[in-house]
């Protein structure tokens, strides 16, 4: 095939690409900082930053005057989260550390950091290994992740103000954007800002229960750390027994802040802004504290009836009340949310709780939060269309619409829910299958429930699983192969599927 | 006063209005206007009335009322904004389209018309009525909506029937206006006996007046199951409306497109995309079991034949629309249990609020033989004051005092009621009398 019989403009799309690598020197100033704080990998972070902006200006070259159109857009989001999770392997491996040396491993770390997902792949969590810097990039990347990388380069670049909602579509979870402002780079602003806002207040909060004294390992350090990574439904934390290593005090602050980056951020923002009633009206934001809700009360029924005993990190007894109740909470908040943190090891419970466990990792945040999987609103539209079709088939004259929240939703939309969510489960079921398969080649043994939790977590960017991938444990067992194959199910899970798949269309390179 | 269009709305104030009023017809249509030279005591000019020169002749310039009472629209608000122009009239508009009845309450004085009626509305608000009554032939509201006249039949099982008013006079605040027995009026007395097939007037609270629709006709409850036949505009507006009161109405609609619009307006109603006229359809749809069938279809044959299908199948109650004024008696002949034409609702909106320069509010009661009125009672009003056992003798024989309002509550007027200034009476008087009535109170 001719280039001139190439529709898209992909030298535009490579171009944007490198002037958002070039901006990302900005926020690696902050663990440089924090190298030169603790007087170690100083010239790790030196190193990455003139790499990267060597690397934007190079990329920049290609075509000094972008033009993007709507499928450069696609092209664009789909790379820049490619090229950023690439790109953010640099200090790992500049580095040297640990498992993370190897350039596979990096790669999987990386991208596990930028799509919030949260599985790891050191085999040592600890600053004996890693330098407090190398730790903080990782908490980074996924703070830099959770709101999207392409919504703050069109909060800050003008060349992307018109075709920027359509990136931002591409890129934001759930199905649509809300534009909160008539300018679409005000409203990226707005998002940014407002997640700054409660990034920073739970920073102090965690804090405060340092110095009220009810926190002792709470430092500082990681209370930054931990506010980088709750706020994008990361995950990630410097602590290797994660939440758990904190007195129960803290994990209770954390499960609201979860609950917040779970919840749409227009909402959010709406809220804070003199309407709290819309909360409390709202259709997605209701089904999302009911299924959270509903599950835990469940599964704080199983723990208080089992326990869970004989674990490493937060083992108890049968009949606990607080206990039961504040590790289900924290587990089903964590999980649906696709945080993926955790207080308790959970790859130890019994197996109803697993399973009950398992189920919400489907379930997903809100749409327009910072949590992956299928989201709430699908599932909200998805039974609403449900209920009609059972109705149409009494009633077949009868034409009723979907609604929701009494807007009439679009017969299209309606469609493409339907698609993501069937393609959503096959690349589910697909990939299980990959990973047991690729794993009985290389000889590493997995059961089908680990198989089934590593592609879920994966693809819905959760984080931990079961087994060996446990929220303790890690995912550096699997072959290189496996890992290439998550971090291929991390980066369209991220984007939510479609538009990275629409790139391995023919009709999408032709006219 | 100039009344432009002389269709069937146009004619019928005309005739209402043109013994109290010098009326000044205008038509397009010659026919029509020789027609109506003779027809009525009106003068009737030949034009347009958008045209200036056609209402300058009519007389724009010392007239108190201009009524745009024609088909269309668009004529009518221009008619109204050229009015507006030439004279300060008060000038009244007809639409059918509600978009324009919206238009003109968000901005008051709107294309400079004072008052406006939607046919479209006032229709669909007559049928939402009658459908709130089980058996009403006829209701209106006065006083703010704290009295209600309505106008029933009384069926041959009724508790009622062949009992005498004094007998059948155990609602608190409810009142026995008339009675109308083989086109005659009765005006009851304690003695007077209620006979099935009577046709009997009451004025009460709302609450009375729907509690007694209910014990008069023991056999229909309260509506439940309310089937619209017919997306129209009316067929909208009434499940709009239903749906603000609360039902859950079904709306049958053959058009796809039409049925997935009104589909998406109307969130509370299941809106089924068929032919009424499809016998199979009605019977798996249960439409027999309805309380009540409206059928708002575009046209006067089809309405009546899905009328009488679903009166076949069981349907409680059929309201029909019509658009032809001669077929209403023809339906409610046929079986049809209560039709509907909007040109008259509209005519008798337009009527009343004309006459409202003397009373509050009008009811016409058959045919404008009779009306029920809202007046205030003056300072030198020959009620105030005095018990109604008193003054009644002074009103003309046939007058009845249905209600009473004071400061927005009912009271209920017996014998020994003393009326005071400033109160609000409803009245059923004779239409001859309504000047005498007037001038006393």
């Amino acid at each position: 095939m001719s280039r001139s019989r190439l529709r898209v403009e992909w030298r535009a799309s490579v171009s944007l690409v490198g002037t958002v690598l070039r901006y990302l020197s900005v926020p690696l100033a902050f663990p440089l900082a924090v190298a030169l704080v603790y007087q170690r990998d100083v010239l790790v972070f030196v190193a990455t930053i003139v790499l990267v902006v060597g690397l934007g200006f190079a990329l920049e070259g290609l075509d000094p005057d972008p033009d993007l159109g709507p499928r450069e857009g696609f092209l664009m989001v789909a790379l820049t989260w490619l090229a950023v999770a690439l790109v953010g392997t640099i200090p790992y491996l500049v580095a040297g550390d640990g498992t993370v040396a190897q350039p596979v491993n990096a790669l999987f770390e990386s991208m596990s950091g930028f799509t919030t997902t949260g599985a790891t792949v050191m085999g040592d969590i600890s600053f004996d290994t890693h330098s407090r810097a190398i730790m903080m990039w990782r908490q980074l990347t996924q703070w830099l992740g959770g709101m999207g990388i392409v919504v703050l380069a069109v909060a800050i670049l003008p060349e992307l103000s018109v075709g920027g909602a359509q990136l931002m579509d591409a890129e934001a979870p759930g199905p649509g954007i809300e534009k909160l402002t008539p300018r679409i780079a005000e409203t990226a602003r707005v998002l940014w800002l407002a997640y700054v806002g409660i990034t920073a207040l739970e920073v102090v909060l965690l804090y405060g229960l340092n110095v009220a004294g009810m926190a002792p390992n709470m430092t500082f350090y990681n209370a930054v750390a931990h506010g980088l990574t709750t706020m994008p439904t990361g995950g990630f934390s410097p602590e290797a027994d994660s939440i758990g290593a904190f007195s129960a005090a803290v994990q209770w602050v954390v499960v609201p802040f979860m609950v917040v980056a779970g919840t749409n951020f227009a909402l959010v923002w709406r809220a804070v802004n003199g309407s709290p009633g819309r909360l409390a009206r709202d259709t997605e934001f209701r089904a999302y504290l009911g299924v959270m809700g509903v599950v835990t009360a469940l599964l704080a029924g199983l723990l208080f009836t089992n326990g869970a005993t004989g674990l490493d990190v937060g083992a108890f007894v049968p009949g606990d009340v607080e206990e039961a109740l504040r590790h289900a909470t924290f587990q089903v908040v964590s999980l649906v949310t696709t945080t993926g943190y955790a207080t308790s090891d959970f790859a130890g419970w019994s197996e109803a709780s697993k399973y009950v466990l398992l189920f919400t990792m489907f379930v997903g945040g809100s749409g327009g939060s910072t949590g992956g999987a299928v989201k709430i609103i699908r599932w909200v539209v998805v039974v609403k269309a449900i209920r009609r079709e059972l109705f149409t088939t009494v009633h077949p004259e009868a034409v009723s619409p979907v609604r929701l929240a009494g807007r009439v939703v679009d017969e299209r939309a309606i469609r493409g829910i339907f698609a993501f969510t069937l393609l959503y489960f096959v690349l589910f079921f697909v990939g299980t299958v990959f990973v047991v398969v690729d794993a009985g080649r290389t000889g590493y043994s997995i059961d089908v429930l680990e198989a089934m939790s590593a592609t879920a977590s994966t693809l819905g960017n959760v984080g931990p699983g079961f087994g060996s991938l446990g929220p303790f444990g890690s995912y550096l067992e699997f072959s290189p192969v496996s890992k290439l194959f998550m971090v291929f199910l991390m980066w369209v899970g991220r984007l939510e599927v479609l538009p990275v798949l629409v790139l391995f269309t023919g009709a999408y390179w032709r006219s | 006063m100039i009344v432009v269009g002389a269709g069937e709305v146009g004619s019928s104030i005309a005739a209402s209005l043109c013994q109290s009023h010098e009326v000044v017809v205008v038509d397009i249509d010659p026919d029509r206007v020789s027609e109506l030279t003779y027809e009525l005591d009106v003068l009737a000019i030949e034009g347009d009335g958008g045209d200036r020169s056609t209402l300058v002749e009519a007389g724009i310039a010392d007239t108190d009322l201009v009524i745009a009472s024609t088909d269309d629209d668009e004529t009518n608000i221009v008619t109204c904004g050229t009015a507006d122009t030439l004279g300060d009239a008060f000038v009244i508009c007809r639409v059918k389209d509600t978009q324009y009845l919206d238009t003109w309450r968000s901005a008051e004085g709107a294309f400079g018309i004072d008052f406006m009626v939607c046919t479209v509305l006032l229709t669909a608000e007559s049928i939402v009525r009658l459908i709130g009554l089980p058996a009403a032939q006829d209701v209106d509201t006065f006083a703010g909506g704290a009295v209600r006249m309505a106008q029933f039949e009384v069926p041959a099982d009724s508790p009622v029937a062949d009992q005498t008013v004094a007998e059948a006079d155990r609602w608190d605040s409810l009142t026995f206006a008339a009675i109308v027995r083989d086109e005659e009026f009765v005006i009851p007395d304690g003695d007077t006996c209620i006979r099935a097939d009577d046709e009997v007037i009451v004025i009460g609270s709302p609450d009375c007046v729907r509690e007694f629709a209910a014990d008069l006709s023991p056999s229909s409850a309260g509506p439940d199951d309310i089937v619209i036949v017919g997306g129209s505009e009316v067929g909208f507006q009434t499940a709009r409306l239903l749906e603000e009161r609360g039902f859950r109405p079904r709306l049958i609609e053959r058009d796809p497109d039409r049925a997935r619009q009104l589909a998406e307006d109307l969130p509370k109603t299941t809106v089924m995309e068929s032919d009424a006229t499809d016998r199979s359809f009605l019977e798996r749809e249960h439409v027999g079991d309805a309380d009540v069938v409206v059928t708002a279809l575009d046209n006067d044959e089809k309405n009546l034949l899905a009328s009488l299908l679903a009166k076949r199948l069981g349907a409680q109650r059929t309201v029909s629309l019509t658009e032809t004024g001669a077929y209403v008696e023809l339906f409610e002949e046929v079986g049809v249990d209560v039709a509907v034409n909007p040109r008259e609702t509209v005519a008798e909106e337009i009527t009343r609020f004309t006459r409202e320069q003397r009373a509050e509010n009008v009811a016409i009661i058959e045919d404008d033989r009779a009306e029920v009125l809202e007046l205030t009672v003056a300072g030198d009003s020959s009620l105030a004051g005095r018990p109604i056992r008193e003054s009644v003798p002074d009103l003309p024989a046939g007058t009845v005092i249905g209600a009473i309002t004071r400061d927005g509550s009912l009271v209920t007027p017996r014998g020994e009621t003393v009326i005071e200034v400033g109160d609000h009476v409803v009245l059923f008087v004779n239409t001859e009398d309504i000047d005498a009535v007037a001038a006393k109170v």
